[in-house]
């Protein structure tokens, strides 16, 4: 997970806000709505397909691809196709503005299905909101937003942890060592993990941020030998998460008495430090490649017959995949001359169906979604082994770490 | 007592790792005065390297280093051959050459292997720890340690007591004069470029297993390897060492005392406040003008 340069994208998100009020709304009010025409349905898939995020986003363009082509196979929606416009926004935010002003704008399409990054979402976010268009989002994010043009289908903090923390403390004990990479998406987890572990009597015996892309993991290992905790909380990424493991496992720590626990080691990861790296840690998230469900195995077979059968699923391609059948969904129930991006996201709104990971719904008040937690423990093979199957399905709160604001149908409100 | 010991040992273990990446550039940079920026490349390839002996051969990572420093060391004689013994004289051109063999070499291994990270299986026997005055320390990074002081010692010893490098020291005084005398200057550059390319295959190869291998991955420790060999003194191949430990040690303190972040940070401050006042860096060999 690389979701870098959220801070400097803030800023430039700040000055999109800015010029969405400078420049009159008025302009845009009825010429400016995508509207589906023609008998087909456009809507754009933004993800890179080269630069730093190129790989993972790949996997979200081809489970997004799949989707579209097995609801095209089966007869569109209503009799209608959809048509996919894909762009690669070559992993640079200021490209996935560019992209998705074209994508709007000049294609015409009614959503747009991409981002993998906080910091691309943050950069096409002014583009959406300014021409009442809809995002489709399916990366676990560190939650604190509140927009109207966005369908949130990953998990936020809250989902990944309430039951995640509780289990790591009766399982292994008080002391937690928190490391991540220095950027906002790991403070913000860490600040909603104080938060749970102070309402449990938990310890942090040490909170750490390494630079992004830092791979010398000497001193850290040193300090997780002085402090002992019983827990590593790690929200490292990228290639860190690489290093970290595999320097873990020369210091000859053990997994059984001090596991690492994390919110963004995939089976992608997982491939990439290899399994004996891997094995003993765990990952809280809602969906996992093993899961067992029937549609679980249709998605895989599907993905591994269309792309490749070496080819891993994990829990941001598995959103990728099922919000396109979630847009499905909405659009159906609309008459064909009604099918623009604000009557799409009110079709969407409490709409349920059955995903790979089982049942969601989209959530009202902040269009994130219902999900289901999963807790899992890397094995040496490369696949995880589900330990804890959540009985019930879990609501977004994306404001969980911030007790006095809410996410609600007109926007954020203080308590 | 025990945290001190701790501290040293990783310091002597983050520096191991410096000097095995600097090493080569020392040689490149240091002897022949090129500034070498597809250095990082080198040592990517190294690892590459590595990972496809494993992946398609079945072979050890102790094995493959023979392949890899032959291999990277012939493609580092190619570029000198090829492309930077035209531009000698011209240092500027020189680094945007290089850079730009860098680039392509980059691309050329994401378009062939792919951009997905990888990794490097570490020898079975060195999988361990071992205890050093009560410490427990990886014994992989043992290995480096004694690894890259034996690669060192041997580098010395070239340099120093061969005829190899009596003539390589020549030839970088005086090449004109060197080439009056029979010594043929285009065969001592090339030598001694493929060997600073060879050593950098060499440490791609052994960092491989404790780091991830990316197409990318040079890019940073290009930067680190150019930090330790200006402050250790350029020409000063001691220098390289003490600089490499100094960092080492510096790093591996600050972060346990405070953070990486912060570690990396004032590193670099101090770097940069040696530098303003020692720009020959803290060694210095003395060449006769």
């Amino acid at each position: 997970m690389v979701m870098k340069r959220r801070d400097f994208i803030r800023g430039t998100a700040a000055l999109g806000a800015v010029s969405t009020i400078a420049a009159p709304q008025l302009w845009f009010k009825n010429s400016g709505l995508a509207r589906a025409q023609n008998g087909e349905i456009k809507v754009g898939v933004l993800f890179s397909l080269t630069g730093t995020t190129g790989i993972i986003e790949e996997s979200l363009n081809k489970a997004t691809i799949l989707a579209i082509e097995e609801i095209n196979a089966a007869g569109g929606i209503n009799g209608m196709q959809i048509v996919p416009v894909v762009e690669d926004p070559a992993s640079d935010p200021a490209t996935f503005a560019e992209k998705a002003r074209k994508l709007v704008m000049s294609d015409g399409c009614v959503s747009v299905f991409g981002s993998y990054t906080s910091a691309s979402r943050k950069a096409v976010l002014p583009v959406f909101e300014k021409r009442e268009n809809l995002y489709w989002y399916p990366t676990l994010y560190e939650g604190r937003e509140c927009s109207k043009n966005v369908i949130y289908t990953g998990a936020v903090p809250n989902q990944q942890q309430d039951e995640f923390i509780p289990w790591l403390v009766q399982n292994f004990g008080k002391k937690f060592f928190l490391i991540g990479s220095n950027y906002i998406y790991p403070q913000e987890e860490n600040n909603y993990c104080k938060k749970l572990l102070e309402g449990l009597g938990a310890e942090v015996v040490n909170e750490e941020y390494v630079p992004l892309g830092h791979s010398e993991f000497s001193s850290v290992i040193s300090k997780i030998k002085s402090t002992e905790p019983n827990v590593i909380f790690s929200t490292v990424v990228g290639d860190s998460v690489v290093a970290l493991h595999r320097q873990y496992l020369a210091a000859g720590l053990d997994p059984a008495k001090m596991p690492m626990a994390s919110l963004t080691t995939s089976e992608n990861e997982v491939a990439a430090m290899g399994g004996e790296a891997a094995a003993g840690h765990f990952t809280s998230a809602p969906y996992f490649m093993v899961h067992k469900s029937p549609e679980n195995e249709k998605f895989v077979s599907a993905y591994q017959a269309r792309w490749g059968a070496d080819k891993v699923t994990h829990f941001v391609s598995e959103p990728s995949y099922f919000q396109v059948y979630l847009f499905k969904q909405a659009v159906e129930k609309l008459a064909a001359s009604d099918i623009t991006p604000p009557t799409i996201r009110e079709a969407v709104k409490g709409a349920e169906m059955i995903a790979p990971q089982g049942k969601i719904r989209i959530e009202k008040d902040n269009l994130h979604t219902w999900l289901w937690p999963k807790i899992a423990v890397a094995k040496a093979d490369g696949q995880f082994e589900v330990l804890v199957d959540s009985k019930e399905w879990l609501a977004p709160d994306p404001y969980a770490a911030y007790p006095d604001q809410k996410c609600v149908e007109a926007g954020l409100t203080n308590i | 007592m025990d945290f001190l010991l701790q501290n040293v040992l990783t310091g002597l273990s983050i520096g191991s790792i410096l000097l095995l990446i600097a090493l080569g550039l020392a040689i490149i940079y240091g002897s022949m005065g090129v500034i070498n920026m597809a250095h990082g490349e080198f040592v990517m390839l190294g690892a590459y390297g590595t990972w496809a002996l494993n992946a398609f051969f079945g072979m050890g990572l102790l094995s493959s280093l023979v392949v890899v420093f032959f291999g990277v060391g012939l493609l580092g004689w190619l570029v000198e051959r090829g492309v930077i013994q035209f531009l000698y004289r011209r240092p500027l051109d020189t680094i945007l050459a290089t850079w730009g063999i860098g680039v392509m070499l980059q691309q050329i291994v994401r378009l062939t292997v792919g951009g997905e990270l990888r990794y490097v299986e570490m020898p079975h026997a060195l999988t361990g720890t071992i205890s050093i005055l009560g410490t427990e320390i990886s014994s992989y990074r043992v290995f480096v340690f004694v690894f890259v002081v034996a690669l060192f010692l041997l580098t010395w010893y070239l340099m120093n007591r061969t005829r190899f490098g009596m003539q390589l020291r020549a030839v970088v005084q005086n090449s004109e004069m060197s080439a009056c005398f029979g010594i043929d200057p285009k065969r001592i550059y090339g030598l001694t470029f493929a060997y600073g390319a060879g050593l950098a295959g060499l440490a791609g190869a052994l960092v491989a297993p404790l780091k991830s291998v990316s197409p990318e991955m040079g890019t940073s420790y290009v930067i680190d390897a150019f930090f330790v060999v200006v402050l250790g003194g350029v020409q000063s191949i001691f220098g390289t060492v003490a600089s490499a430990f100094l960092l080492g040690e510096a790093t591996g303190t600050l972060g346990f005392l405070w953070n990486d972040t912060i570690a990396k940070a004032l590193v670099l401050v101090g770097i940069i406040v040696l530098i303003r006042f020692r720009p020959q860096g803290l060694f210095v060999s003395k060449v006769r003008g």
